[in-house]
């Protein structure tokens, strides 16, 4: 039913909706865990109410906060490398927009359906680094230089980790494209037992939790916060920046670590499908036999079951719930712990997180062809 | 030539209209990566050469997915934007990025460059027109599916890619014996 409807629209008319809508995907849960986790959470674990007196519950306060971002002088250092400087913001909003298109939301709510998702996704993630680096060398600043040298040394370092977490997941599903993991983690059996589908977090623990540090390391959070280490390089490649382009940053910053959660939410747990014994106890939720298996097959070219068009809109919810929970995991652990020294940072990159994965990569493998 | 690629870009069968939208972001897209190559070898500054050949890059990386190979696009940007560009960039800041123009960047040699660079793209150009010609791609072409390309790799050539790989992992223990000196 709700098929046939999105069949009825021209393609700028769906151009311009997933346009809107990758504005919504990208803003919206950012706001919503800057003021649940940033400014809740973290009052609450450190005894105090946090925002209290703009809105109720303090919940406008982050309008205000932008309100008051948005009307600051908009500065650039006079030895700065004016272009470049005001470009570096952009730069790395745009790798956040790039991340969001491949994070399907449903079995047509997706933005576009590349046959190599989550490869594109891991590839177009390291063009934040690319921001940081022309900020910290626009900015004409020792402090930012340094910032955005670390940044970037730590970036390089953990993406490696990252990558060969995913690829444990790919083996199983046994393809890169996003709707085809989520599909074999629903259509997925534990020893023959399908009620709980098989979501990945089951048989790649390991590579879960190897993805959840190097994500807490690729967005610069505690403790892996050495590039913007406020006790000795101010805010690092952010010190020279003011008003609207540090908003782009907080955004880019923010906005990336709940994309990082959506990626998460489908790589591990399942994406916007829900385990199948709920599947078959709703109504109108079991899989279909044709009809949209025709029309998803032919996009993904891995589909085998069909799901019900209402997963368009339950499947966002569903989205939203697991990254909320990820998300609370990585503020948990920014606020909880102390902060990496450099040395330990890269060794802890390279001599453990590293070859911990290809141990993983190694076993899945030959997990994959013994059963 | 340039029109046949263009062609080439229609994922599955495409209207005229759709030929003629991916006609138009290919020569955006083309016009983007020539104006940067140009400001690459003339800008003054080694950051901002840097800053341009990553433009160039990206407009490589659009043209691919054009053409409907996502894989190559993909590859594209994690082997070129993510790492090759972050580590030379990387480079080039920890040692020499001074900010304004550098009077040392330009060389004696550049109209020898230039011609070079000249012949090298007449002999390109010459290739492929000779090549391909009047070519023209079936209406109904698919954007190659990333099985397509791992199947190809791992069985017609599996000689070449494990040669290549050996080859690479002798360059890095190379690198590493010349980089180490205990």
């Amino acid at each position: 039913m709700l098929a046939t409807v999105a069949a009825e629209f021209a393609y700028w008319q769906t151009s311009i909706f997933k346009l809107l809508m990758a504005f919504v995907a990208v803003l919206i849960p950012a706001g919503g865990t800057v003021y649940l986790y940033l400014f809740k959470m973290v009052s609450f674990l450190q005894s105090r109410l946090g925002p209290m007196e703009a809105g109720p519950y303090g919940s406008l306060q982050l309008v205000a906060e932008v309100g008051k971002w948005a009307q600051k002088e908009d500065v650039v250092p006079s030895r700065a490398d004016a272009f470049v400087f005001k470009a570096a913001p952009y730069v790395v909003l745009i790798s956040t927009f790039l991340l969001v298109i491949v994070v399907p939301f449903g079995p047509d709510a997706v933005f576009a359906d590349f046959d190599t998702g989550i490869f594109l996704a891991l590839a177009v993630s390291s063009i934040s680094v690319i921001g940081i680096l022309m900020a910290g060398w626009a900015s004409a600043s020792k402090y930012s230089l340094l910032g955005g040298l670390r940044a970037a040394g730590q970036l390089i370092a953990y993406e490696l980790p990252m990558v060969l977490a995913v690829v444990g997941v790919v083996i199983q599903a046994g393809t890169l494209n996003m709707q085809g993991i989520v599909e074999a983690q629903t259509t997925g059996e534990i020893f023959g037992w399908g009620a709980l589908g098989h979501p990945f977090i089951l048989t790649q623990f390991v590579g879960f939790f190897i993805f959840l540090i190097a994500v807490q390391a690729e967005l610069a959070q505690t403790p892996f916060d050495m590039p913007v280490a406020e006790s000795e390089l101010v805010t690092g490649y952010m010190t020279e920046y003011s008003g609207f382009r540090f908003l782009l940053f907080f955004i880019g910053e923010f906005a990336t670590a709940n994309i990082f959660a959506f990626l998460a939410s489908v790589l591990f747990l399942g994406g916007w499908s829900v385990p199948p014994f709920i599947m078959d106890a709703v109504p109108g939720l079991a899989p279909q036999v044709d009809g949209l298996a025709a029309a998803l097959g032919g996009t993904t070219g891995v589909a085998e079951a069909s799901f019900s068009p209402w997963f368009n809109l339950i499947g966002p919810v569903v989205m939203a719930v697991k990254m909320l929970a990820l998300t609370f995991i990585v503020y948990w652990v920014r606020f909880t712990y102390p902060r990496f020294r450099e040395d330990q940072l890269q060794s802890f990159a390279w001599k453990v997180l590293i070859p911990i994965s290809l141990v993983n990569i190694a076993v899945t493998g030959v997990l994959k062809v013994v059963f | 030539m340039i029109h046949l690629l263009a062609q080439e870009a229609s994922p599955g069968a495409m209207s005229d209209t759709g030929i003629w939208i991916s006609n138009i972001f290919f020569y955006v897209i083309a016009a983007v990566a020539v104006v940067a190559a140009l400001k690459l070898v003339t800008t003054a500054n080694v950051v901002h050469a840097a800053l341009y050949l990553l433009v160039v890059l990206s407009a490589v990386a659009a043209t691919y997915v054009i053409l409907g190979a996502e894989f190559a696009a993909a590859t594209q940007v994690l082997v070129y934007l993510g790492a090759i560009m972050v580590l030379l960039l990387f480079g080039v800041m920890l040692t020499r990025a001074r900010i304004g123009a550098d009077s040392d960047l330009d060389h004696e040699q550049r109209w020898i460059g230039g011609l070079v660079a000249a012949g090298l793209g007449a002999v390109m150009v010459y290739s492929l027109w000779e090549g391909f010609g009047s070519d023209k791609l079936p209406a109904d072409m698919q954007p190659q599916r990333t099985q397509m390309v791992s199947d190809e790799i791992f069985s017609t050539y599996i000689v070449p890619f494990e040669a290549l790989s050996v080859l690479l992992l002798a360059a890095l223990i190379g690198a590493v014996v010349v980089a180490r000196r205990d």
